[in-house]
């Protein structure tokens, strides 16, 4: 039955997975097995935007209908903790400093969440402070570094300076990404890698940690 | 007899705009004084060069222009801040930029907009240098629903109301007093027509109107110091053909009004209002861009595209939802005379075959990321290609770097004319000496 839940989901059927879930529900289906049958759905559905059968709105129409679907099951779960599924890493991600685009960044976040990484959002304008502090904190291996504007390829070269200076270089593998990001800016940050959208972010990341 | 503009064909409303162009006027209409016969041969020939390039015929060289984001004030060593506030120094920052670069036309001052203005207005829309960014960086835009899933039929019944009651009250903070007023078309007749105007008496409404006329002083102030530049250097040979700014009706709903994550929800939830609303707002896109030509007697349009890009849709939502109305705005430019410039940021190269759909010789396309030896195949007997020297090059690369890019694009994309050298992307920063490589070897080595 919860083969149907994610063929809605991944189909974008947003009445549909909805009512499907209000139904299972209501019949006593558990809400565990419907979770993990949504989980499953956006799986489904980054596969197709990694083959370029899906785009940009039908991933983020996906979240939503996603973000429904957890909003109606929500309420069954006794304990909270039970719904967090097993992370295969952690990743820090942050737009750099002086540019407050978001776009990009939450794309990537969102495509690294539903391939079962753990993501450190830091979010926009992040001072290079900020980076280091989450590397230390959260001992995570890989950062992200997201950027539109010319300015960002400074910020990202002064944030990899400073994980630098904090002694933390080894540690972590820095990608970086946005709109203008190619080999040469790369090369100029000191960043390991670079990636054109978030399906190349998911495997940097895996690459780098499995998953 | 002279035909009157109405009756002219596309063509003949296009060749009267350059030969408008070719004879240039001071602000008192009389013909412009050049301040050297050399400057008014460099100017006329700038013009000449564009005209061959948009109709897509060598010329005596491939044109080359630079169309920069805050490059300028920063070369002239300021701080985006210091530009948006003292008009001066940033009108003295983009003269400097074009006399020390020497493109063959510029595209004036306007960038960097009146810091003051924004804040009499209480500007909520984007975040600006001092005001949510840092003093050096640029102005960013600030995303949100301003226009709720469910105001759909308000949009398409009436734009302008919608516009003023709702809209602007919501980006504007001092416009709170629109919400009051009374839609313009119920004033009819001599019955009730008071009735209509008794929002202007209550305090909220007037105050919206004393910031409205402060804020408009202050653009005066602002437009008189760059309009003063554009003057000045046309007087030394380089022209400004940019004659104003619209719009893909995608674009506009879904980058100010209902915001990327809203106009997706759109797609799917409600794709007949948001078709219909697209439709609504083409001939207001269109009016945009003609009456702005008309106001500063220019012809070319400028027309960034932000969401049709490679990756960013399906070849089939960009058919349904980008496309049709584009094209529809692009067309109705060309009929009144205008020729679109048309911005593609991102990479258009899966949209070439589609956007090859318009009237040849009338267009031109600054490229960003499109592959342009794939773009002069597909769309080279179509549009003007502009293009595209990337920005990272230009901030990171080495003037030989550069000069190898442009040999390549002038060999390729510049074969035979229908081809503008060019930035593909609005840049901040850059090496200077990468900007005169490009300028340079362009006039050394772009002769046809």
């Amino acid at each position: 039955m919860s083969g149907e839940l994610e063929k809605l989901l991944s189909d974008l059927k947003e009445p549909e997975a909805l009512e499907f879930v209000d139904n299972a529900l209501a019949e006593g289906v558990d809400p565990m097995a419907l979770l993990d049958a949504a989980r499953e759905g956006m799986n489904i559905v980054g596969q197709r935007f990694a083959a370029e059968d899906y785009f940009i709105p039908d991933l983020i129409f996906s979240g939503e209908i996603l973000k429904r679907i957890v909003e109606k099951l929500e309420p069954h779960f006794t304990d909270k903790k039970g719904t967090k599924a097993e992370r295969v890493g952690k990743v820090i991600i942050g737009t750099v400093k002086g540019d407050i685009h978001d776009i990009g960044k939450d794309l990537v976040v969102f495509m690294l969440d539903v391939s079962g990484f753990e993501v450190l959002d830091l979010g926009i304008d992040v001072p290079v402070e900020k980076f280091v502090d989450a590397i230390k904190e959260s001992g995570s291996t890989i950062v992200g570094l997201s950027g539109f504007l010319t300015l960002a390829f400074d910020s990202m070269k002064n944030t990899v300076d400073a994980i630098k200076d904090a002694g933390l270089r080894d540690q972590v593998k820095i990608m970086i990404g946005g709109g203008q990001i190619d080999e040469e800016v790369k090369s100029f940050t000191g960043a390991d890698a670079y990636g054109r959208d978030a399906v190349a972010a998911v495997k940097l990341a895996q690459g780098w940690i499995g998953g | 007899m002279e035909k009157k503009w109405e009756e002219m064909s596309p063509d003949e409303k296009q060749e009267a705009q350059f030969q408008k162009l070719l004879t240039p006027k001071d602000p008192e209409g009389n013909d412009l004084q050049f301040q050297s016969p050399e400057a008014e041969a460099a100017y006329k020939a700038s013009i000449n060069r564009f005209k061959d390039a948009v109709q897509l015929k060598a010329s005596d060289r491939v044109p080359v222009t630079v169309f920069p984001g805050w490059y300028p004030i920063l070369y002239a060593g300021m701080k985006p801040q210091e530009a948006m506030y003292d008009y001066e120094k940033c009108a003295a920052a983009f003269k400097k930029f074009v006399l020390d670069f020497k493109p063959d036309v510029q595209w004036g001052g306007v960038m960097p907009g009146p810091g003051k203005f924004f804040e009499i207005l209480d500007y909520k829309l984007y975040a600006w240098p001092g005001h949510g960014v840092d003093p050096d960086s640029g102005y960013q835009c600030l995303e949100d629903e301003y226009m709720q899933p469910h105001e759909y039929d308000l949009l398409i019944t009436d734009p302008s109301f919608f516009f003023r009651n709702f809209y602007l009250p919501r980006v504007f903070g001092a416009l709170e007093g629109f919400t009051m007023m009374a839609p313009f078309t119920g004033i009819l007749e001599m019955y009730g027509v008071a009735i209509n105007f008794i929002p202007f008496g209550l305090p909220p409404v007037q105050n919206t109107f004393k910031a409205l006329f402060e804020a408009g002083a202050e653009a005066l102030k602002w437009i008189t110091v760059m309009g003063g530049v554009d003057g000045e250097l046309a007087t030394l040979g380089f022209p400004n053909i940019l004659g104003g700014f619209t719009k893909a009706p995608f674009d506009t709903i879904g980058d100010t009004l209902r915001g990327t994550k809203g106009i997706i929800m759109d797609m799917y939830r409600q794709p007949d209002k948001l078709l219909q609303a697209l439709q609504a707002i083409t001939p207001i896109m269109i009016g945009m861009g003609l009456g702005s030509a008309q106001q500063t007697g220019n012809p070319v349009i400028f027309m960034p595209l932000h969401k049709g890009a490679d990756g960013f849709m399906s070849d089939e939502q960009f058919k349904t939802f980008y496309w049709p109305t584009l094209k529809a705005v692009i067309e109705g430019l060309i009929e009144g005379g205008c020729i679109p410039f048309i911005a593609a940021e991102g990479g258009y190269n899966s949209r070439l075959e589609v956007i090859r759909d318009i009237p040849k010789g009338k267009t031109i396309w600054m490229f960003d990321q499109t592959d342009m030896v794939k773009a002069k195949e597909i769309v080279g007997d179509t549009l003007c290609l502009w293009g595209n020297v990337p920005s990272t090059m230009l901030k990171i690369g080495t003037p030989q770097d550069i000069k190898d890019y442009a040999k390549k694009l002038i060999d390729t994309a510049g074969k035979g004319g229908g081809f503008i050298m060019a930035n593909g992307a609005f840049f901040d920063h850059a090496k200077p000496e990468n900007v005169k490589a490009m300028v340079d070897f362009t006039k050394e080595y772009g002769g046809y």
